[in-house]
């Protein structure tokens, strides 16, 4: 059943053998040669850092570009909670296997085996690695390397540097790409966009970029390229993402012929601050850890909801026998730690009830005071305190809390002006990762020979849900150890093409299309501000291809989207110059690639019949408002083939699956 | 390039020479500061007489002391140099700038008040040590009753003496023993010098600057040495504050003030 | 409750004075501008936001400042107000916040003045040097693929959590801008340290400071005073013993190398 234009590459063989056996075959490229391939790669976060600075390291000749003012900046900075690994270091069971498995579970079904196995195969060199270059990891006091918990696993596998490790992880392979900037052999574009993709017969050879502090457009030719640009999720407007963070170096792609898979595959995270009012620009995570002792609640009264939004009453005058706590509730099992859809998704439900309880009724508690006494208690004991007063209790145990997280509630009182130690924490889901992106095959190329995708920007290891700590390893696996070897598959047989001199037609045909683009924004004269646009399409999405989908709405959705779009091309004011730094500019262009792309979304969201993982169809769910998923029918890769006029074709990639039994999940 | 030439030239490297002139500088401090304790004798000057003589005289102690005015100078020089050199690294200056909330004055000032001290070190040296040198300082001659242990004091004209500061012996007559010291009376400028209350007066000032100088200074000089370290930073701030800027400038401050208001 | 209410509720009007400058060859100027109804709740940020948004209502040029993560962790954010880089509050000015203002204040909004950090445009600074800081040996040469497993070597505990501790700077440059002799001291000396505290920091040590060291100075920056402002006004509190241990790495790099 899968489309003829789609070939995944999975080598044959063992599961556990795809890997070793195909890293032991694939063509190689002599140290020579090397010298002369030339390799673009677009985004500086773990994917793009890592793979530069391997690349680099192998010999090639790497060009490396981000938009921000230096690699260090991206995104993947701000990823708090850790990275996995199947180390099994605390001997409880873990392993290559488990993680592999734990991996497709979590995305309910909708990944690659092949892929996913070798994410769980090199995800332990990938620690390694990162010490060996300086990455603080927390320690035990005997020296050794710390883990911990997260989501929808049942061992401890997440290596984490405080709330801090995306930082820690970027820093580090920053440090690496700077190394070899310093040595001369990555030559580093900071302060630049790419904005278009140049192909010559049907084979990436390069790129355009725009230099944004003199605005002048750049040719630039490369044996390959590859965007390593991240997630989308700024097509809401409000996410976790970066300002900057956005789709057009993969829309440009994709336009160029590139497949885009499960566009509607995102990830709603179920603890961030929520909104507060018009002037929100961005939403701030808490880190999933808090869940580890938070207890998530809202009132079983409406009238005592209603008292909370109109702030007459306070949380903490609500009794606890007058407390819903919905996830333990409703997942005995798993409690408070259910996956983040599922925990997203029950926020919704109460809210929608009638339950939230901050004054856009969009918000639910995270309550710390149940294990602050706990802790409390525990530290009186251990100090021999055997009868301590109430007070006494709740210093102990703040102080315990404060240990733990107290950087996170520093963020949220400076964030809300609320002291979370007094009251509980009000939290509500947040678009944060996007599962889908490019189509990519195996070797992480698209379909377009010569252009890969690497990190948050491909689709291939997360199905339609990712699992908490898993994208920092997919980044770094991506850059650090896939790339390197799947890229001497296409570049051996490159070792005779010259460098293309950028006066070659497609180049100046490319850089017109892309002058004539900007030149347009300029033209249009409007009244409105990008924001404007994007703030409309933002709330588009959210309502209607959010936490929870249905036909009707993803339909109003889709031509309400065409008609915002024609809007911005005719309504769009874009003030100074393209010759100049200027923001507004770069804002314009990638919210008019916003625009395409959340239309992308609702059809992919409406042309999948069923609910799994992030993708929530309200009209399949079981009685009890659990997703129901449809393996008959939907157990593929939807990839998307952009046609002339903003219109799509759907190819289906079939998913295989022959080492996992699929079975519903459960986390009852 | 020469690695001497070149660490000395980094800006650690220049830092390194103020902290360890700086810190020279501060051990001066503490030997003038006893020495000059001698003022407070009530021996009519014997005591602080000799000392000063020792202290010009003996060659390694001179030897020292040509190294403390090369310090002195090269501690100005460099600082000086550093301000210039630091100021460009800021040609566009702030409109607003609030560093009183980030750090102490003082820190901020150490150029106005090391070149407050400059100034101050020329006038000081001019007023002693030019003139115990080149000046016509008189000479007293002390005898002292090895017996009764009293000593009598009485002023000589400078060419009974002219090639030697110092000259002592033993003479007898009937009454007994005597000791016999002629010396160049530096003790008498001091008293003569505070007798003016504007020269009191910018030496307390003076000392001001001193104070505040070494606040920043000591502890600034240790940091850019390395020392920080959680066991010995309450003992250097200690030492930088009590003795320093409170105890040493205080001390100094005293002896014009004693001058001024007991003699 | 009910006064912090209050006053939580009430919204700010502000003037602005904010440093504008269309280019690096520009001479630019102050500008002064008056912004309604700004609700506590907003970051500073957010309040440019609602500037800009009128300011291209109003046909005009909306002021360019950097900014990215705007939760306090990308470093790109980079406004001197009133006086202090980032503003009053030790944190950085995405996570600064309106309530820290008050209804009729005086806001004045600059870009970091430094002589390596050549501003491009109004508040927008170029901070390239900090990567070429990072370039002359902020690293730890081991190509992908060499490394041994990762719990071969111990580390302590205290100097694992004390390298995390330097590691957490994000270049900022707020350190810069503080300092009143624009120095880089506490940036450099945070990698420097980090680094220098690993046992696989080791092999690099020496060449590591010296480097790195020559490049800061390369860049123009100015020498260190111990004033202490940099470490007051980091929002990731990057202690000043970082700058006391490069200074000692220095001195012994320098004096016990093999290089002449």
């Amino acid at each position: 059943m899968t489309s003829s234009k789609i070939d995944s590459k999975i080598p044959e063989g063992n599961l556990e053998q795809k890997w070793t056996k195909y890293r032991s075959t694939v063509p190689l490229v002599n140290p020579a040669n090397k010298r002369t391939l030339e390799i673009i790669i677009v985004g500086s976060g773990l994917a793009g850092a890592s793979a530069a600075a391997s690349l680099s390291e192998l010999g090639y000749k790497v060009k490396v570009f981000c938009f921000q003012d230096s690699a260090r900046r991206a995104h993947s900075i701000a990823a708090q909670g850790g990275i996995n690994a199947a180390k099994n270091y605390q001997n409880d069971g873990d392993s290559t296997y488990r993680l592999f498995y734990d991996t497709i579970k979590g995305g309910d079904y909708r990944s690659r085996e092949g892929n996913v196995y070798r994410l769980a195969e090199v995800s332990t060199s990938i620690i390694d690695q990162c010490v060996a270059i300086g990455v603080p990891f927390a320690r035990e006091y005997g020296g050794l390397l710390s883990n911990r918990s997260f989501g929808g696993t049942q061992v401890q596998r997440t290596f984490y540097a405080a709330g801090q490790t995306g930082q820690q992880l970027l820093l580090g392979a920053y440090s690496g790409l700077q190394r070899q900037v310093g040595s001369g052999n990555v030559k580093m574009y900071a302060r630049h966009e790419m904005l278009d993709v140049v192909t010559i017969e049907g084979v990436c050879r390069g790129i355009i970029a725009r230099d944004l502090v003199t605005g002048k457009l750049e040719r630039h030719f490369g044996h390959a390229v590859l965007l390593c640009s991240g997630g989308y999720g700024n097509a809401f407007f409000l996410s976790t993402n970066a300002m900057g963070s956005n789709v057009t170096a993969a829309w440009k792609a994709h336009k160029k012929g590139a497949l885009f898979a499960n566009p509607c595959f995102t990830q709603i995270h179920p603890t961030c601050i929520p909104v507060s009012g018009d002037h929100q620009s961005k939403l701030t995570l808490m880190s999933e850890s808090l869940r580890n002792d938070g207890r998530i609640w809202v009132p079983k009264k409406q009238e005592d909801a209603k008292s909370l939004r109109e702030n007459r009453i306070k949380p903490n005058d609500i009794k606890e026998e007058d407390r819903d706590y919905y996830l333990e509730r409703r997942y005995p099992a798993f409690g408070n730690l259910v996956p983040r859809d599922v925990a997203s998704r029950a926020a919704k439900e109460r809210c929608d009830a009638g339950f939230g309880v901050n004054k856009t009724g969009e918000a639910v508690f995270l309550d710390f005071a149940f294990n602050t006494l706990r802790y409390g208690h525990i530290e009186a004991t251990k100090k021999g305190i055997h009868n301590p007063n109430e007070t006494q209790v709740i210093e102990m145990g703040r102080a315990v809390v404060k240990e733990k997280y107290g950087n996170l509630f520093d963020m949220y009182q400076q964030i809300t002006g609320v002291n979370p130690y007094d009251q509980p924490m009000m939290i509500y889901p947040a678009v944060h990762y996007t599962m889908g992106g490019l189509w990519v095959d195996y070797n992480l190329m698209t379909n377009v020979p010569g252009l890969y995708a690497l990190g948050e920007a491909n689709f291939s290891d997360h199905g339609s849900n990712r699992l908490g700590a898993s994208a920092l390893m997919q980044g770094l696996a991506d850059g650090y150890f896939v790339i390197p070897y799947t890229i001497g598959s296409y570049l051996s047989n490159e070792i005779r093409t010259k460098a293309i001199p950028t006066d070659h037609v497609a180049f100046a045909e490319a850089e017109q299309n892309v002058q004539s683009s900007i030149d347009k924004l300029f033209a249009i004269k409007g009244t409105k501000s990008v924001d404007y646009f994007h703030k409309k399409l933002g709330l588009i999405m959210w309502n209607k291809c959010g936490m929870a989908r249905n036909e009707e709405g993803l339909k109003s959705a889709i031509s309400e989207i065409q008609e915002l779009r024609k809007q911005f091309w005719n309504e769009v004011r874009v003030p100074g110059s393209k010759d100049e730094f200027n923001p507004e500019l770069e804002k314009a262009g990638r919210v008019a690639d916003f625009l395409e792309l959340g239309e992308l979304m609702c059809k992919d969201a409406l042309s999948r019949n069923e609910s799994c993982g992030g993708h929530f169809r309200e009209e399949y769910q079981t009685d009890e408002g659990e997703a129901m998923r449809d393996d008959e029918n939907f157990k593929y890769v939807a990839a998307w083939e952009y046609m002339q006029g903003v219109n799509w074709e759907l190819h289906k990639e079939d998913l295989i699956y022959d080492n996992i039994k699929i079975a519903a999940r459960s986390y009852k | 390039m020469n690695w001497v030439i070149k660490m000395f030239s980094s800006t650690i490297g220049q830092k390194l020479i103020m902290a360890l002139t700086g810190l020279f500088l501060c051990s001066f401090l503490v030997i003038h500061m006893v020495g000059n304790l001698q003022l407070f004798k009530v021996d009519n000057g014997l005591a602080f007489n000799t000392y000063s003589v020792f202290m010009t005289s003996n060659p390694v102690i001179k030897t020292i002391s040509y190294i403390l005015y090369f310090s002195i100078l090269f501690h100005a020089f460099k600082g000086l140099m550093l301000i210039r050199k630091n100021q460009k690294s800021r040609p566009v200056k702030y409109a607003v700038q609030n560093g009183a909330a980030n750090s102490h004055w003082t820190s901020r000032n150490m150029g106005i008040l090391g070149t407050i001290l400059l100034v101050f070190i020329v006038i000081h040296m001019s007023n002693f040590w030019y003139e115990y040198k080149f000046g016509h300082i008189p000479f007293t001659s002390y005898l002292t009753n090895m017996a009764t242990g009293e000593t009598k004091s009485s002023p000589m004209s400078a060419e009974y003496v002219q090639s030697n500061k110092l000259e002592e012996g033993i003479t007898s007559n009937e009454q007994g023993q005597f000791r016999v010291v002629i010396v160049k009376d530096l003790y008498k400028e001091v008293e003569e010098e505070f007798k003016e209350w504007w020269i009191v007066a910018l030496y307390v000032i003076s000392m001001f600057a001193v104070g505040f100088h070494l606040y920043h200074g000591f502890k600034s000089a240790f940091q850019t040495l390395g020392v920080n370290h959680v066991k010995y930073n309450g003992l250097i701030k200690f030492l930088g504050t009590w003795v320093f800027s409170v105890l040493i400038p205080a001390g100094f401050a005293a002896m014009p003030l004693y001058f001024f208001i007991f003699k | 409750m009910s006064s912090e209410k209050i006053i939580m509720e009430k919204n700010l009007n502000l003037n602005l004075k904010v440093w504008r400058q269309k280019n690096a060859s520009d001479k630019g100027k102050f500008e002064e501008y008056k912004v309604n109804d700004i609700s506590t709740d907003m970051s500073f940020l957010e309040m440019f936001d609602v500037l800009n948004e009128r300011l291209n209502n109003e046909g005009k040029d909306p002021v360019a400042f950097d900014h990215d993560c705007r939760e306090g962790i990308c470093g790109s954010c980079s406004m001197y107000i009133n006086g202090r880089p980032h503003g009053p509050k030790q944190t950085t000015t995405c996570q600064l916040h309106m309530r820290s203002f008050n209804d009729g204040d005086t806001i004045v909004v600059e870009p970091w003045r430094a002589q390596p950090f050549p501003v491009i445009k109004d508040l927008v600074v170029d901070r390239s040097a900090f990567d070429r800081i990072i370039s002359s040996g902020g690293f730890i040469s081991v190509n992908t693929g060499n490394a041994q497993d990762a719990n071969a070597i111990p580390i302590p505990k205290d100097a694992a959590d004390e390298s995390f501790a330097a590691a957490a700077c994000i270049g900022c440059g707020a350190c810069v801008a503080a300092c009143k002799n624009a120095s880089a001291m506490l940036f450099v000396s945070a990698k420097v340290s980090q680094l220098a505290l690993l046992p696989q920091g080791m092999p690099e040590r020496k060449k590591r400071v010296m480097e790195m060291v020559a490049q800061m100075d390369a860049e123009g920056f100015g020498a260190c005073t111990n004033t202490g402002a940099c470490s007051a006004e980091c929002p990731k509190e990057i202690s000043l013993s970082n700058i006391a241990r490069m200074n000692r790495e220095y001195i012994v790099a320098e004096l016990s190398s093999d290089s002449k």
